[in-house]
């Protein structure tokens, strides 16, 4: 099928590429814009590890075609840090709180989290939970993500973080 | 995981959309959200040679009030209803039903018109909108109609659209002040479809229940408008009987699959017990 | 020494050497998406290479046509059996001592099963071109069923062996047998069943289940034309041994082999067999010059790579009428799919499953398992469990509540009467094995009673009484676990992968500065070993943890190790880099002693430097012996500060805990809900305790996944049900309970540093947990046994058969 071209913003730069239609957004960015930081766990979309932030929506990258994020404006895990290279609050405090083993599906974790803490400044565990649920992982058992999200949550608001009683 | 090749299109309007499904012969698909059609084209289970991308069309956004009805552009998502207060307010079951369909990211890009439009048994929009006596207004190169979503559906992945037509919004009369709502969904996880669902809409009056309106999601080859259960509890005070009644009525009219979420038997009884909860909540709001 | 001098208290804490909670070096890269996963390598002039897969569970293959695929543009080549038979790669041996299929050879076996791999130059290429292979099939009637694998009409799975009498494991007495293995005393278990008072039978199932890593299994092969070699990057659990057995089967020599593992996205077990995704990718490579990069889809991974458990086991107890068990026997039928892939230890077809008289005193028992061939996928493999131990913790701990259900014992009361005594350690068991040490009584006891233990049990049956009387539609179920577990693969005298020893390594090198490099031949794939193995290094060398790089995975680089599997990497190879810290503080100490003009024996350690004894402003640090060895070394010593240890464990080590759960069943919808899970686990010394309870909260997940939901499921054709993650039950962070964690710590006399390993305790001890807590809810009714998983209909239909729906 004849490629066409396509335009966007990823992690605040301006990119123009030429794609099949079929081309999932998620190996657009992998494999043309080499930002393999969204990663591939399934074909079904129900794992959420290839979520990347598309105007203001978390988005599972591999459930859209690259042509349909045209003109968009996408943020991945590679932009979350700030220009000069200090971490988002998020990734420090997921690595405060060992909200992370294998690694491979905190990328989407953290921008599914970023966009979740956008939503609500200050989230119960239980709406953490909810709104992390279109993102699994095999190797934490959700318990050191959620306090993750708390903890940053709290950094980001100014408010004192308190550790629940063990 | 990989989709077969297709020809991509972006109309922009309505019109623009109508001529290109009736132009580009059989082998077409209208994407909406995608989060249906995706997946299956991922599998191969679908491979359209042509896509039209309904995404570009502003006419098809949108939630405004019309006389007593309220219109819900096709391709609003999961997440607008949800947010939206004027929904919260006026259909309070709509935005309860979204927060359980699929997960946030799904319900970010995933559409009320492509989840009632589909034909998909799984979905839980269409036996809401049974329950709620909806419209969708449906426009095709001879211009538009309107089919009433008890009507809709006729089989797996069969609906009364024609080929050429696509919904373009959905017109959702408005249900009387203090009517009580419940859509009460059994699932094996977040993110699942229903291992059976039932809504319900009813109103009181006097402490008895003055109407009611029951739905159940996939319990059998397409939604269910659950009729008979309906007119069992009108009139009386949802006593333990009664309602046992119709759940009986209910149950009757399922031919659920069964599948990893159980045998159909056990699907059935789960409709009932739904209904039987989803009934009781209602009860409740409605405040009697 | 004045004020100004930091105690040795501040010293230590300053090296986040063990016992700290030190934040992870690894999760720097990973939290910017800058890990390095086999799918994100790219290579010039890379290939990409797909399967065609049998839609049949057993059929033959009598034709398969590779034109129009070949034609596709983009594709270079499709390999077929028949183009592997040219390299002898048609078959490749299995780690279990059978062989498998790399492509359908005539036959398929199994839904799914490879059929033909299409190369092509894109990954979207190769798709197309894998539908276009047009394949001829004559079905053939399955059988999926273990039970009736041996039944005198089943049909023949393995034509390629159907006249063997003998298997890699001794006699074969049917067809479809693949092995028997026993184990305990025959005549002595008999003999205390006979005389028993109270006995119990029951059939314990653990259905098949898959380790369902979030990452696939992938690999990219490399073979270079200009120098003979090859490098293979993959998913790899154990990088030498595939380097080893890729050797073998190829025939290019050892050394012309590199093989890396990079960072892997979980493994637990799924990660440590060849696939014949590799063996082809390999191939492709070879033929095309062109690196090849394989990568199987979700589907493909959960319906072919390695399962888990499937085991079938006969389980009876004897014990006498006021509770004290006496005897143990398990009849056990294993169904191990097409080919059997099982990655065990050599020796023991059936693992280590003979710890399945757990934590308790048995003076007589005897197991038997009798190995069979079905129509699915091969393997298996321990999912977050030491070799066939879980299996083993799910029978005896269902078998000790049905016991202790006969005797009108409360399950704990009943366990607590029958744990090995803390005076039996070392304890011998019945069948052999020589459990290192464990205060049993002690765990059990915190456990109870910090969950409240009798309160719950009175909560309990208020509840039933409630529930009796028609006021709550509710049960509630406690749950009890104490599980033994047998880790750290092991001994050589009983344990060989192919006849390599199970030994592990570690390589650390001090640099002429005071930070060194540590390289082993395990392999993380989220474990955190970058940060661990440098606390034990920075407890035994005094030098910050932060100083030493951790490497794995690299076999150029990599001492000789066995991989990460079973619980072992602590166990093993944390052994070996304490003893090779202790050859490196030896040589320092004699540095340091030629320095300061004393005798070494004048010498006293104080954690990061040696000092004289009485004489403590004498001293020379770790870091200034560091440059001392590069610079002038005593005479007659070689300079350099390094060391090797590749340790052979005197034994396993044997890691335990007590586990309680609440939980109520909502007996209309058949749905359970975790009020509470309570984990203690023993581990012995806790080198990194942030990093034990994560490895804790996510076996405890996985368990839950296990015991609530997860099978892989074949109906009568064959066909795999449950092959995506729309079926195969992955709990999400809704559905997932909290958990308790808490811990004794009794060390393991015979490890260096007194550490037995944590990471697939929790799996262990946790399904049987779950699985308890949901018969308990129905116990009282009579219930005796519901199998797993206890999904929402399962529960409902056990309920409904009580007549609870009436």
């Amino acid at each position: 099928m004849a490629k066409s071209q396509i335009s966007m913003t990823v992690n605040g730069k301006k990119v123009e590429e030429l794609v099949e239609p079929r081309t999932l957004l998620v190996h657009f960015l992998r494999e043309q814009l080499h930002l393999t930081g969204p990663h591939i766990g399934c074909e079904t979309s129900h794992c959420g590890a290839c979520t990347v932030d598309l105007d203001g929506k978390s988005v599972k990258s591999c459930t859209m075609f690259a042509v349909q994020a045209n003109g968009t404006d996408i943020r991945t895990i590679e932009g979350m840090a700030a220009a000069d290279g200090t971490l988002h609050a998020l990734q420090d405090a997921f690595r405060e709180m060992h909200g992370l083993q294998c690694g491979f599906c905190t990328p989407g974790m953290i921008v599914r989290a970023y966009r979740l803490l956008q939503e609500n400044k200050n989230p119960t565990e239980e709406e953490i939970r909810f709104g992390i649920s279109g993102n699994l992982c095999r190797c934490t058992g959700y318990q050191n993500i959620v306090k993750a999200i708390q903890y940053a949550a709290a950094k980001l608001s100014g408010a004192p973080f308190q550790e629940a009683a063990e | 995981m990989i989709p077969a090749s297709f020809a991509y299109h972006r109309p922009s309007s309505i019109k623009e959309a109508v001529t290109l499904l009736g132009s580009l012969g059989d082998d077409v698909r209208t994407i909406a959200g995608g989060h249906s059609l995706i997946p299956m084209m991922k599998l191969r289970l679908a491979s359209p040679a042509h896509l039209i991308d309904l995404a570009g069309i502003a006419d098809l956004k949108g939630i405004r009030e019309d006389g007593e009805d309220v219109i819900i552009g096709a391709m609003t998502t999961q997440h607008e209803v949800i947010a939206s207060d004027f929904l919260a307010k006026k259909i309070p079951i709509l935005s309860e039903t979204s927060i359980v369909i699929a997960d946030p990211q799904v319900r970010y890009v995933g559409t009320i018109g492509g989840n009632v439009a589909n034909g998909d048994p799984g979905n839980d929009m269409p036996a809401v909108m049974m329950c709620l006596n909806a419209t969708y207004h449906a426009v095709g190169e001879s211009g538009e109609r309107r089919i009433s979503a008890r009507e809709f559906y006729q089989g797996a992945y069969v609906t009364a659209l024609k080929p050429g037509e696509i919904v373009t919004a959905i017109r959702v009369p408005v249900p009387a002040a203090g009517h009580g709502h419940a859509y009460e969904k059994l699932k094996r996880k977040v993110g699942d479809y229903a291992t059976a669902a039932a809504a319900v809409v009813l109103t009181a009056s006097g402490g008895k229940v003055a109407s009611c309106s029951i739905g159940l999601t996939n319990v059998a080859e397409t939604p269910l408008w659950a009729e008979e259960a309906s007119k069992i509890v009108i009139g009386s005070a949802l006593d333990a009987a009664t309602v046992k009644k119709a759940i009986t009525a209910a149950e009757a009219i399922t031919s659920p699959a069964s599948d990893g979420r159980g045998p159909a038997a056990y699907r059935t009884k789960m409709a009932g017990v739904m209904l039987t909860r989803a009934l009781g909540r209602a009860k409740a709001r409605a405040g009697f | 020494m004045n004020d100004m001098t930091p105690t040795s208290a501040e010293r230590a804490e300053k090296l986040q050497g063990m016992g700290c909670k030190r934040k992870r070096v690894e999760d720097i890269r990973f939290v910017q998406g800058k890990g390095n996963y086999v799918d994100d390598i790219k290579l010039p002039g890379m290939l990409y290479g797909d399967f065609t897969r049998s839609p049949h569970a057993h059929a033959r293959v009598k034709k398969i046509d590779t034109t129009k695929a070949a034609a596709v543009p983009g594709v270079v080549a499709v390999l077929t059996a028949e183009t592997l038979k040219t390299v002898n790669l048609d078959w490749m041996p299995t780690l279990a001592g059978d062989v498998q299929m790399v492509l359908a050879d005539g036959k398929v076996l199994f839904q799914n099963q490879e059929v033909a791999f299409v190369i092509a130059e894109d990954r979207y290429i190769a798709a197309d071109a894998a539908e276009l292979v047009e394949v001829e099939y004559e079905a053939l009637p399955c059988n999926v069923d273990p039970l009736k694998a041996m039944a005198a009409t089943a049909p023949v799975i393995r034509e390629d062996i159907k006249d063997k009498k003998e298997g890699a494991h001794g006699p074969r007495k049917h067809y479809n047998h693949v092995f028997n293995w026993q184990a305990g005393d025959k005549a002595k278990a008999d003999a205390a069943f006979a005389k028993a008072d109270v006995t119990i039978k029951e059939m314990i199932v653990y259905p098949r289940v898959h380790p369902c890593p979030l990452e696939t299994c992938q690999c990219v092969a490399s073979f270079d034309k200009i120098k003979s070699e090859l490098t293979l990057w993959g998913t790899f659990q154990a990088p030498h041994v595939i380097r080893t057995v890729g050797s073998l089967i190829s025939k290019i020599p050892e050394n012309k082999i590199h093989v890396i593992a990079p960072d892997i996205g979980g493994g637990f077990g799924n990660k440590v067999g060849a696939y014949p995704g590799y063996i082809c990718a390999i191939v492709a490579s070879i033929a095309t010059g062109r690196p090849v990069k394989w990568v199987e889809d979700r589907i493909e991974n959960l319906s072919t790579t390695a399962f888990a458990r499937d085991f079938y086991m006969e389980t009876e107890i004897a014990a006498t009428k006021d509770g004290k068990v006496t005897g143990l026997r398990c009849y056990t039928v294993a169904d191990h799919g097409a080919f059997d892939a099982c990655a065990n230890a050599t020796k023991w077809p059936a693992g280590l499953f003979s710890i399945i008289s757990g934590s308790y005193d048995f003076p007589a028992a005897h197991v038997s398992v009798d190995g069979v061939y079905t129509n699915k996928a091969p393997g298996g493999v321990a999912y977050r469990c030491s070799f066939r131990v879980t299996e083993a913790a799910y029978a005896i701990e269902r078998g000790m509540d049905i016991m202790a259900q006969k005797l009108k014992m409360d399950p704990a009361e009943f366990r607590m009467k029958n744990l090995i005594r803390r005076e039996q350690f070392p304890y011998t068991s019945a069948f052999g094995w020589v459990y290192d040490s464990g205060d049993y009584q002690t765990a059990l006891q915190k456990a109870m009673e910090t969950v409240g233990y009798k309160k719950l049990r009175e909560e309990q049956k208020k509840r039933q009484e409630a529930f009796k009387r028609g006021e709550t539609r509710e049960l509630m179920g406690i749950g009890v676990a104490f599980f033994t577990e047998i880790v750290g693969a092991g001994p050589s005298r009983n344990c060989d992968i192919l006849g390599i020893a199970m030994f592990d390594s570690a390589e650390i090198r001090i640099h002429p500065t005071g930070t060194g490099i540590c390289r082993l031949g395990t392999k993380s794939q989220g474990q955190g070993h970058e940060t661990t193995y440098a606390q034990i290094i920075a407890t035994e060398l005094g030098l910050p943890a932060d100083n030493i790089t951790v490497e794995e995975g690299n076999t150029d680089t990599a001492p000789y190790g066995l991989g990460t599997y079973g619980s072992r990497s602590t166990p093993v190879s944390g052994a070996a880099t304490a003893m090779a810290c202790r050859k490196i503080k030896a040589k320092a100490q004699m540095i340091a002693a030629y320095m300061l003009e004393v005798h070494d024996d004048d010498l006293e350690w104080d954690v990061d430097r040696f000092r004289v004894k009485g004489n403590p402003e004498r001293f020379k640090t770790m870091t200034e012996l560091a440059w001392a060895a590069y610079q002038e070394v005593p005479p007659g010593m070689e300079p350099g500060l390094e060391a090797i240890n590749y340790y052979d464990p005197p034994n396993f080590t044997y890691p335990f805990g007590a586990y309680i759960c609440v939980l109520d069943v909502d007996v209309d919808t058949g749905s359970s809900k975790v009020r509470r899970f309570y984990a203690l686990d023993d581990c012995g010394t806790r080198i990194n305790p942030m990093i034990i309870e994560g490895q804790v909260h996510g076996g405890l997940t996985e368990a839950f996944g296990i015991a609530m939901g997860q099978e892989i499921h074949y109906d009568d054709e064959g066909n795999v049900t449950t092959a995506s993650l729309m079926d195969y039950f992955l709990p999400t962070a809704v559905e997932t309970p909290k958990w308790e964690t808490d811990w004794t710590t009794t060390p393991s006399p015979h490890h260096p540093i007194g550490a037995k390993g944590v990471g697939e305790s929790p799996n262990v001890g946790g399904v049987p947990c779950f699985s308890n807590a949901v018969n308990d809810a129905f116990a009282f009714l009579g219930s005796t046994n519901i199998p797993m998983p206890h999904d929402n209909w399962r529960t409902w239909t056990a309920a409904d058969k009580l007549g609870l729906h009436r």
